[in-house]
């Protein structure tokens, strides 16, 4: 049983789960996922693992109501259990070896960037955090942030709290001015971790992105999260989520992630409906 | 004695009607009938038909007692070998097994040998004691068994009955692996799998869902935790694409992707949450049991038209005629000496069309079957909203990503050392489409046997 151990909510649809998960917690590193289910006739969904507790074995999930499956997911309160919940999945970040990196993170993309920021703390890397957020209700995660980052840059797109603006302009300063940043991580939505690889580009800067396609297992059978990478097509579930930025055919995967807008829309509507009565 | 030639007739559902829902295609034998059939049967002394089947079931034996009218006698001697017998009566190729070898077949057809499995098994199910014979677990050897389709199920099926406690670890939410995420509902029900891995349960068998060996818990986790064999029976893996332009289509799905959301994610009911993106126009290309099964799927899911598109003729077609003769009464119409160049998308990346190349046949290549080669100058152009690419798998990678002593083939099929499934992690076993590709339901379920039976050897030397 995948019992809800806390929930908060961080902002408006946006929540935190810490979910018991013994099995799951032993081998799980930053940058892994897990696939749950939430009823008999659910989808399946992959949400990234943001918290790793080994003493009380839970996970951490964090996600925004975008759908059906994570509209229900909110509705669970602590005490309840999902009902699957397999992990962890994927591969771990690479981050061996690192010294000085800098995590630019957008909106739900901080799940990651938070897990990752810790997993570069504790083997000593200097971390420099671009955190974007659309306005300052929408920001989570904040003193979190503070706390793991060495330096750290807020935008906001309306300027409300920290630097108006987009992620890659503070990205572009910070690289112009300084050539000792060794790798840029970027999580967060795929438009974002395209621009933010286009700046990277330019300072021949390695760069690795976390990818989120549409899964049905997760586990190396579907093949409906292939992606584009070079010349290649990859599995995000099995070769992934990390890729190479340089690499990846973003457009590719934004025009893939449409593939049942509709449905996702009119099903997230009738749950609303329902919320409402 | 029954001396006809040919098998007793068994009934099918319309053709029409069937299309429009996902009930099973083909009827089961009646008593009357059942019996008919099994009076075909001469009892072989040298029981040819038994040689050909992978897990060696007593043909005659259970026949014999079908002639006496004791339809459980006649369970009975079939579970012995196979705990899926309501599963292998529908969907073993059994002309290419038993039925190959019946001695009946020399003149004629052979005996019925799937049709009377299934009749037994259904009967079985329908009228049978509602208590199963529980074996002793007597032996003090926990055994892991990795994956929970055909191959790991019956490996544990053989160990419980030689008295070994068994843990089945299952990655998805659900047990049966093909069974259940690719064999659509209208040849091979939901529920008759699950009656059959219920049967296992209550003898004792353990199943954990949701657990990812190689990445839940891994291969040396298992032996910390006092298992003392571990047998793997991961299946097919990533499927195989045709690497032309256009496969990163919306539109475009694996034959796994497809049949998962219609059959173990449910998606043909409107109830639940999983999409499916439906067509009008659905062209799937390949030609074995899955392309049919695709096709067939997407027919009972609205298509207006659906086109199988494979590259040699039909007496290269590699699935079973049976079904062949279902495709084509349904309606599926094939493309066949044809081959995929590229498929057409409009400007917000769903297909629109499939262009393709006629093929002929020149000579044998190294799999004995004539080498199709294109056609210059013969390209076309297909209208299409949904390509489902049926051209088999590749093993999954997750278990050797973890677990480096365990060596993977240049196909990356797990290698095995013997002919029982030892691979060169010690006391680790494999067997099923993880070791051979992908291959039949009862192959594996030889393999899984074979396996329990070596275990069984080592443990006690």
């Amino acid at each position: 049983m995948y019992i809800i151990q806390d929930k908060k909510v961080l902002a408006k649809d946006i929540f935190w789960m810490q979910v018991f998960a013994p099995d799951v917690v032993k081998h799980a590193q930053a940058g892994q996922f897990v696939m749950l289910r939430v009823h008999e006739l659910g989808e399946r969904i992959p949400l990234t693992i943001a918290d790793i507790d080994q003493k009380h074995k839970t996970i951490g999930i964090l996600f925004q109501v975008v759908g059906k499956t994570t509209a229900l997911l909110s509705e669970l309160e602590v005490g309840e259990a999902i009902l699957d919940f397999a992990g962890p999945l994927g591969e771990a970040t690479k981050i061996a070896g690192l010294k000085n990196v800098i995590v630019v993170m957008g909106g739900i993309g901080t799940a990651i960037g938070y897990p990752l920021c810790r997993a570069l703390q504790n083997q000593g890397t200097k971390i420099t955090v671009i955190a974007g957020f659309k306005n300052a209700e929408r920001m989570i995660l904040h003193d979190e942030l503070v706390e793991v980052a060495h330096e750290i840059i807020f935008t906001t797109d309306d300027g409300s709290y920290g630097e108006k603006g987009f992620v890659t302009q503070s990205l572009d300063q910070l690289l112009s001015k300084s050539d000792e940043y060794e790798h840029v991580f970027a999580v967060g939505p795929i438009l974002m971790m395209k621009a933010v690889s286009e700046v990277t580009r330019t300072f021949a800067i390695p760069t690795t992105v976390s990818l989120n396609p549409i899964m049905v297992d997760g586990t190396g059978m579907c093949g409906g999260c292939r992606v584009k990478v070079g010349e290649e097509t990859k599995f995000a579930c099995v070769h992934g989520p990390d890729f190479d930025g340089h690499l990846v055919d973003f457009d590719l995967l934004h025009k893939r992630n449409q593939m049942y807008r509709d449905q996702e829309t009119k099903d997230l509507l009738e749950v609303r409906g329902r919320q409402r009565e | 004695m029954n001396k006809a030639l040919v098998k007793t007739a068994v009934s099918h559902l319309d053709p029409q009607t069937r299309v429009t829902h996902f009930d099973e295609v083909q009827c089961p034998y009646t008593i009357d009938e059942a019996i008919l059939e099994a009076n075909r049967c001469l009892e072989c002394k040298h029981q040819p038909c038994v040689a050909g089947c992978p897990v060696e079931i007593d043909i005659p034996g259970f026949i014999r007692e079908i002639k006496k009218e004791n339809f459980e006698n006649a369970y009975q001697i079939i579970r012995k070998d196979s705990l899926l017998p309501a599963v292998c009566g529908r969907v073993c190729p059994q002309e290419n097994q038993c039925e190959k070898y019946c001695v009946r077949a020399i003149k004629g057809e052979s005996v019925a040998i799937g049709r009377l499995e299934r009749f037994v098994a259904d009967h079985h199910y329908a009228h049978g004691p509602e208590e199963t014979h529980k074996p002793i677990l007597d032996k003090d050897a926990k055994i892991a068994i990795v994956g929970s389709g055909p191959a790991g199920l019956s490996c544990a099926d053989t160990l419980l009955q030689l008295g070994y406690p068994v843990t089945i670890f299952e990655a998805l939410h659900q047990p049966g692996g093909v069974l259940i995420y690719g064999i659509p509902e209208f040849r091979l029900p939901n529920r008759v799998v699950e009656q059959e891995i219920d049967d296992l349960k209550a003898r004792g068998a353990e199943i954990k869902l949701n657990t990812l060996i190689g990445k839940t818990i891994y291969l040396e986790d298992l032996f910390a935790q006092n298992y003392e064999a571990i047998f793997l029976g991961t299946g097919a893996g990533l499927p195989r694409f045709l690497n032309v332009p256009g496969e990163h289509l919306n539109g475009v799905y694996s034959a796994n992707e497809f049949l998962t959301r219609v059959n173990l994610m449910s998606a043909y009911q409107k109830e639940a949450d999983t999409p499916i993106y439906r067509g009008q126009i659905v062209s799937v290309v390949g030609g074995g049991n899955v392309a049919m099964d695709a096709a067939r799927s997407a027919l009972r899911l609205g298509a207006k038209e659906v086109h199988l598109i494979y590259r040699r003729s039909l007496t290269e077609l590699p699935a079973r005629l049976e079904e062949v003769h279902h495709a084509q009464e349904e309606g599926i119409i094939f493309n066949l000496l044809t081959n995929p160049l590229n498929i057409l998308g409009d400007d917000k990346g769903f297909v629109k069309a499939i262009e393709l190349i006629k093929m002929e046949l020149s000579e044998k290549d190294a799999s004995g079957r004539r080498r199709p080669i294109p056609k210059a100058g013969s390209e076309f152009i297909l209208e299409t909203d949904v390509v489902i690419v049926a051209v088999g798998t590749t093993p999954n990678p997750i278990i050797s990503q973890t677990s480096p002593t365990l060596e993977i083939t240049d196909y990356g099929c797990i290698l095995t050392k013997n002919e029982a499934g030892l691979t060169t992690y010690p006391n680790v076993y494999a067997g099923g489409d993880a070791v051979t590709g992908s291959a039949t339901v009862i192959e594996a379920m030889g393999a899984g046997k074979q396996a329990a039976l070596e275990i069984d050897r080592v443990l006690n030397s």
